[in-house]
């Protein structure tokens, strides 16, 4: 069992919970995520490690409450208890000096981003670009600009920021010699990540991209992330889940994540205001 | 029991001409639908009496047809004679899974291949026996629990993986003094024999019974922690004095097929992890999701594909196919589990190898498009060799595809150990006598040795490991 120490609200259905787990705290590397599970009967998702901290011997999960699964842990209270976390999993982040380095997130995306642009903050120049419905939904802001030489913010309908997408900021940055990235990482849902990496196709910027397909183990057991990247197999959980972007087959990505859709759906009708007990206490 | 003569006033007339008793199970068609146990187990009666056909021989070929070396005419005796607490502890000293491998061993290979009596009728049924006394033992634990006296050495001993090899190393070493810490990756015990062998096979229920006896022992058991990544190598072989590997090989080989990512293609692994280890499909309050086909094809033929087979048939499959490029004849699994498949509705498509998976529009599996084969020359490993019939191609309507092709050795250990020797296979390389592994005070047995092998064999390796390391820390 582990206990949680905190959990707050940072936006609509996103929380920030910090549990207790002094191994995996000393153990992990930025890029890095843990399999958890709420309770017995329930199943096992995995949730970036946000950040860690290896004194306190604890570690920082970013979940946004999107299904029955995500509401049962996030309905969990500070001084309660998580049955299963289990890691750190995944390679950590492959750190480089590139120079310039665009970091960008969307949505809950910008929290699996945090942990990277603070790893890539050491030896290379940030800019990061999150974006978010509107402006509930932007997150992380003071934290990611402490560490990047540049933020910007966009939301679709403009309530803070820029209006438009990330990906209009990326494109600005491209034309523009003086500020044209080195390498770009991008976390989000996968057509956002799609967009990026065909926009810097052409012009053979290395794009990094942080996967989320469905797992189980995330031990590499079972093969139900697996992932098209360049033409060969790739299991997300043991070889990812950041891989190169030109590479990665999104399209595939984004059918295979469509696979429990209709069960999803039912266990959160189950799971409705009206009739659900879990994540009230 | 007044009408049954005791062995002792029994004449060896009398004792050749009991015939083997036959295992009552669960009628085909009613299993086929639900999760519980197939084979029934035997009565008291009916042990003791097959224990009766048992011949106590002095040389003891049983128990050398037996990877761990279960004292097996010495248990059967006490059970003829009705001694069952008795038979219970002698059992125990020599396994620590008597209740699992009563029911999972392929004992037509091992222990009862040797047996005397099967010269000239049907061997002792040493496996049902070892069942019963287990299962005796399990309800009637306060007559059987072993008063742990043995002298603490002072000595600890890391094992990374809590399945059949790491259980049976983590018993032998706690039973010799040692303070044994398991350190298991899932959530839950057994390696194999909780997320891979089905309920129908293994009750659930055994594990939890069997694993509290290595608590009973002192043995510590950490869940959710996966060396390699938690913790290393290295940081156990600073903690511990000696580390036993036994993390199995949990990689599925892929088919490499056109087709295979497709929505409804499952590993093996996947599959059976989510219905057996997550409870997908199988309990009402589980909130782990599986794909049930109306069709579900099985690509394989070993005990593995016919674990998918049956599962796949209780989960509702109309048709639940086994697909395998040879003959039955040929087939790798059990001839017991072959048996039960066909009782349950299970269909076996011979001569037919799989050449790619078809779907529909939204990308969900729909067909596996095959090629038809005949058995041409023995190979050289004797087997006749399946050759293509040219112009023959068949699409086999299935909407969800199980792959059943075997494991490979996981490398999430090995990654960050780079100083363990491996093979060419990434499997470690270890002493067959001691266990011992390249570097000083690392063992390694199980299937991260072998590769994908059998329950039996690993607890073989690991009662080989126990004894390497027991020898290694007494001299150290």
């Amino acid at each position: 069992m582990f206990d949680v120490l905190s959990n707050e609200v940072l936006a609509p259905d996103l929380h920030k919970m910090v549990v207790r787990a002094p191994r995996i705290a000393k153990a992990r590397k930025a890029g890095q995520f843990v399999i958890v599970r709420a309770d017995v009967g329930e199943e096992r998702i995995p949730l970036t490690i946000g950040d860690a901290d290896v004194e306190q011997g604890t570690i920082s999960l970013f979940i946004q409450a999107i299904g029955a699964s995500t509401r049962k842990i996030v309905g969990i209270p500070a001084g309660g208890k998580i049955r299963d976390v289990a890691g750190p999993l995944g390679l950590p982040t492959h750190i480089e000096k590139w120079g310039r380095v665009a970091c960008i997130g969307g949505g809950v995306g910008t929290a699996v981003l945090y942990p990277l642009v603070k790893a890539l903050a050491q030896n290379n120049e940030i800019t990061t670009i999150i974006g978010g419905r509107s402006s509930p939904y932007v997150i992380l802001v003071d934290e990611l600009s402490a560490l990047s030489k540049h933020l910007e913010i966009t939301t679709d309908d403009g309530s803070r920021g820029r209006k438009g997408f990330v990906t209009n900021v990326l494109a600005d940055m491209m034309s523009d010699p003086a500020r044209r990235p080195d390498a770009v990482f991008a976390v989000g849902p996968g057509p956002m990540m799609k967009a990026v990496a065909e926009m810097t196709r052409p012009e053979k910027i290395p794009t990094i991209v942080s996967l989320n397909p469905i797992m189980i183990d995330g031990t590499g057991m079972c093969g139900g992330c697996r992932v098209d990247v360049g033409g060969e197999v790739k299991f997300a959980c043991v070889d990812g889940p950041e891989f190169d972007g030109h590479l990665v087959d999104f399209d595939l990505l984004r059918d295979r994540l469509a696979t429990y859709r209709d069960h999803e759906r039912k266990a959160l009708e189950q799971c409705a205001p009206d009739k659900c007990k879990i994540g009230r206490g | 029991m007044s009408d049954t003569k005791t062995v002792a006033t029994m004449s060896m007339k009398e004792r050749m001409a009991i015939e083997r008793v036959k295992m009552p199970e669960a009628d085909g068609t009613v299993r086929s639908r639900n999760f519980q146990e197939v084979n029934l187990g035997l009565n008291e009666a009916a042990a003791i009496l097959e224990a009766q056909r048992c011949l106590n021989c002095k040389k003891r070929n049983c128990v050398v047809g037996c990877p761990v070396g279960v004292s097996i005419p010495e248990f059967i005796s006490a059970l003829s004679q009705g001694k069952l607490a008795e038979a219970a502890k002698i059992l125990k000293k020599d396994t620590s899974l008597p209740a699992v491998c009563g029911r999972v061993c392929p004992q037509e290979k091992q222990c009862e291949a040797e047996c005397v009596r099967g010269v000239k009728s049907l061997p002792v049924a040493i496996g049902y026996l070892e069942r019963f006394v287990a299962d005796w033992a399990n309800q009637h634990i306060d007559q059987v629990r072993e008063k742990v006296s043995v002298t603490p050495t002072g000595k600890t001993v890391a094992v990374v993986g809590c399945g059949p090899a790491g259980i049976t190393a983590a018993g032998e070493l706690a039973r010799k003094g040692h303070k044994v810490t398991i350190f298991e990756a899932l959530h839950d015990t057994g390696g194999v024999l909780r997320y891979g062998i089905p309920e129908f096979r293994l009750p659930k229920t055994i594990i939890d019974q069997e694993v509290a006896g290595l608590k009973d022992l002192g043995v510590t058991i950490e869940l959710n922690v996966i060396i390699g990544k938690t913790l290393t190598l290295k940081q156990l072989r600073e903690e511990f004095d000696a580390v036993f590997i036994a993390n199995g090989a949990g990689l599925p080989m892929m088919l490499n097929i056109p087709g295979e990512n497709l929505k409804g293609v499952y590993s093996a692994n996947e599959f059976l992890t989510r219905v057996n280890l997550m409870g997908a499909g199988q309990l009402a309050d589980c909130s782990t999701p599986i794909v049930q086909g109306k069709r579900v094809a099985v690509i394989g033929a070993g005990n593995t594909a016919m674990d998918c087979v049956r599962t796949a048939r209780r989960l509702g499959a109309e048709r639940s196919m086994i697909v395998y490029r040879r003959t039955e004849a040929e087939m790798p699994a059990r001839v017991e589990e072959i048996h039960h498949a066909k009782d349950e509705g299970v269909e076996f498509v011979f001569l037919t190898a799989p050449l790619a998976i078809l779907g529909d529009k939204d990308n969900w599996c729909t067909a596996l498009k095959c090629q038809k084969m005949e058995l041409g020359e023995p190979d050289a490993s004797g087997r006749r060799k399946p050759i293509a019939i040219e112009g023959a191609i068949e699409d086999l309507q299935a909407d969800v595809v199980i792959n059943a092709l075997g494991t490979r050795a996981n490398p999430l250990l090995s990654q960050t150990a780079p100083e363990l020797q491996l093979n060419k296979w990434g499997n470690v390389v270890s002493d067959e006598k001691t266990a011992a592994t390249n570097l000083a005070g690392v063992f390694a047995g199980g299937d991260i040795v072998r590769g994908g092998a059998t329950v039996i064999l690993a607890m073989g390796d690991g009662k080989v490991a126990a004894a390497g390391i027991h020898e290694y820390l007494s001299t150290k």
